[in-house]
């Protein structure tokens, strides 16, 4: 059963084929059914791979499936093949599971939407793009997931396209990505010319074996982190991201924790050997992870739209993984991939369940109080906010703690600084979040609180479900305190993310990074208690004390109006100036000059066509004399 | 024995009266008769040519002049017929449809 796992990425791949070609005819339900099924399925297949690779002699690993050649040219080639690892698998558990629930979720929170079908088909070919990333065995198939991830959040984001800022957002994100991917595939190039192959096995050997030069190498893991970058939402790409709340809350959820952005940190994890030859380049991932996890926080901190101060949160999240890549805990990065996918997608769901019931209001102004409508959706939500803060015994603290221990312990003062700072503001925007949204007054518009309702079950299940795991799942990776062998999720990465270079404190200092990182949560927890439950003038005053901060916070710092005019409206202009000077002029002339000396020459000759017969039995008999006179003479 | 010479001269002016005569005359019949004119003086000027050198094959190619002429007559003066139906004039001046 284990070898079926190259059928993983493929069932819902051909889900999506069906329901996109014959989805008009197919009712509902059978809609509902085949796109939730799909994924359960390749769960399952999942779940069998991860019980195979753990019987599996991890000398054999991976296990590679090859279909068949799909390019081959010269001396290079590139397969259709799918590998199995503890990584790999660990990403295909994260899809399919989490993804699995936010299609569930997706049958209850879309149900009256006219693009029902269209939805789900784009979701299953999402999670389709996203398990060939993850599963593919050389980095050119896996290009190929990366840009299908791309191309499905576009259509997502921009689902909804009759409202222009849908449409736009979508663009937006497609665009910035592209940008990354730019730099990401001349990365794919140099590996491939001198690796010699895309395979990840080749690749790896080739820059073990000390085959592509030190420069070279640096020059690759950065031009691929740009890429991660453009995916992955981190400075100085991440402005689509925030944007991307133009699409239907559960696409929020998969885009923000189970695929397109964990795509960076996976493929920094898969290309490890990279950065942990590559001193500068890790540096550059840790430092720039370090940077977005706090800018992003800040700018969490002011915002009122409840989806957007989400989608910072997101970004602040993987700016830990990064930090986790680069300082060489890829493990403890991909534990904290591992967990946000859990609490991540909670908090989204349950936040288009709080949408949900105030029929789609977004802003928190308006909310306040729900507490007691929403019995369900309010305690799931509040445990992912814990989740999340790093409140002690639930997965997120155990994630972002090993991040930060391993940080600590490479001697990365500076970037470890950078996420304890982080860690205050999370749990600061998070209990922001949750005090503004379910406690306190209520603020709700009388209209929408007559439609005031929990959601359904087909929606409250998944949020218990999730929160179940969001609880739970840190519990596979516990700290090196609690003995030497408690980090089972580590463990199992071992074969392919070396442990070798993870330095580990002695048990006191560990005890004492950890009493730090719950006293920040609980800090930044208390000071939003005081500022939005005890005392709500509180923040009103300090907006009026530093009124330019708040200001630079609430703008996002600017940061798209700056890339507007810097990049943005320079190529809009200069398109333009090329287009009226160049295509009007020059292109446009010449095709206008060519129809216009055509229709002279007509308009000359046709004074040859009198329409009188001896005219043309004149032209004739000249000709007859011309053409005798050449013959004779 | 009258030298083919004065043949070819004979078919010579046919075919010059021939050409004025379709240039400078206005009306279709006799623009017609004109064409006929100058097929004839064709015509002969192939017999003469076959009678000095001795062989048939001129005499043939006549004989396919004439039936072709015949058929070609016919039809001819059918058109002309009609066209003079329609616009109850055969004057070529009046007919400029093809003007470009």
């Amino acid at each position: 059963m284990t070898e079926s796992f190259w059928l993983i990425p493929f069932i819902p791949g051909a889900s999506a084929f069906v329901l996109a070609v014959f989805g008009r005819w197919l009712p509902k339900k059978w809609v509902s059914l085949q796109a939730c099924l799909s994924v359960f399925a390749s769960f399952v297949l999942s779940v069998v791979a991860w019980v195979g690779l753990l019987k599996v002699d991890r000398e054999t690993l991976p296990l590679v499936k090859t279909l068949f050649t799909w390019i081959a040219s010269g001396s290079f080639s590139a397969n259709l093949s799918f590998q199995l690892d503890p990584l790999s698998c660990v990403m295909a558990l994260v899809v399919t599971g989490v993804g699995f629930l936010i299609h569930v979720y997706s049958v209850g929170y879309m149900g009256h939407d006219k693009g029902y079908t269209r939805y789900f088909a784009y979701l299953n070919l999402f999670t389709f793009a996203m398990l060939i990333l993850v599963m593919a065995s050389n980095i050119v198939l896996m290009f190929v997931g990366w840009e299908g991830v791309g191309l499905c959040s576009y259509l997502l984001i921009g689902f909804w396209f009759e409202k222009h800022s849908a449409a736009s957002a979508g663009k937006k994100a497609f665009i910035v990505n592209r940008i990354g991917d730019a730099a990401f595939i001349l990365g794919i190039f140099f590996l491939i010319v001198h690796a010699g192959s895309g395979e990840f096995r080749v690749i790896n050997e080739a820059v073990h074996g000390g085959h592509i030069g030190a420069g070279l190498v640096t020059l690759i893991a950065i031009l691929l982190f740009i890429g991660a970058t453009g995916k992955s939402a981190q400075i100085p790409l991440y402005v689509w991201l925030p944007d991307a709340m133009e699409g239907p809350t559960p696409v929020s959820a998969l885009i923000h924790a189970a695929t397109m952005v964990t795509a960076g940190v996976y493929m920094v994890s898969r290309m490890n050997v990279l950065y942990t030859l590559s001193g500068e380049a890790a540096q550059i991932v840790a430092v720039v992870g370090a940077l977005t996890a706090v800018y992003a926080a800040t700018m969490a901190l002011t915002q009122n739209d409840i989806k957007r101060v989400l989608a910072y949160s997101t970004i602040s999240q993987i700016g830990y993984m990064f930090i986790g890549c680069g300082v060489g805990a890829y493990a403890a990065g991909m534990f904290h991939l591992y967990t946000h996918a859990f609490f991540k997608s909670l908090l989204f769901l349950a936040a288009g369940s709080v949408m949900h019931a105030l029929s789609g209001e977004l802003d928190m102004r308006k909310m306040g109080g729900l507490r007691k409508y929403l019995p369900l959706t309010y305690p799931t939500f509040l445990i992912g906010a814990i989740a999340i803060a790093g409140v002690p015994f639930l997965s997120g603290f155990f994630s972002k703690d090993a991040i930060l221990t391993q940080a600590f312990a490479q001697g990365r003062y500076f970037v470890w600084a950078l996420g304890i700072m982080g860690a205050v503001l999370t749990a600061f925007y998070m209990f922001r979040l949750i005090f503004l949204t379910f406690h306190g007054e209520e603020r709700i518009e009388p209209e929408a609180k007559r439609h005031l309702h929990e959601s359904p079950r087909v929606m409250t299940v998944p949020l218990v479900v999730l929160a179940f795991f969001s609880v739970v799942a840190g519990y596979v990776g516990l700290p090196v305190v609690f003995g030497k062998k408690a980090n089972l999720f580590n463990r199992f990465l071992e074969p392919v993310l070396d442990p070798a270079h993870e330095i580990h404190l002695s048990l006191g200092t560990e005890w004492t990074l950890i009493l730090v990182s719950v006293a920040v949560a609980v800090c930044g927890i208390y000071v939003a208690y005081v500022f939005y439950l005890k005392s709500p003038q509180m923040p009103h005053n300090l907006v009026r004390r530093f009124p330019g901060v708040y200001k630079l916070l609430y703008n996002k710092y600017y940061v798209d109006e700056v890339y507007d005019a810097v990049f943005v409206s320079p190529t809009v202009k200069g398109s333009e100036a090329v287009y009226t000077r160049f295509d009007l002029r020059v292109i446009d002339g010449t095709i206008d000059g060519t129809a216009k000396a055509t229709g002279l020459a007509g308009r000359v000759l046709s004074l040859f066509q009198s329409g009188l017969v001896k005219d043309y039995a004149l032209a004739m008999l000249l000709g007859v004399v011309i053409f005798l006179g050449y013959l004779l003479f | 024995m009258i030298p083919v010479s004065y043949f070819f001269g004979l078919s010579l002016i046919l075919f010059a009266l021939g050409i004025i005569a379709f240039f400078i005359k206005r009306d279709l019949i006799t623009m017609f008769m004109a064409v006929e004119v100058m097929l004839n003086a064709a015509n002969l000027a192939f017999i003469s040519l076959a009678k000095a050198s001795g062989s048939l094959s001129g005499q043939v190619i006549v004989f396919f002049i004439i039936t072709v002429a015949a058929a070609e007559a016919a039809i001819g003066l059918a058109i002309i017929l009609l066209v003079f139906r329609q616009r109850k004039t055969i004057k070529t001046e009046e007919f400029r449809l093809m003007k470009g």
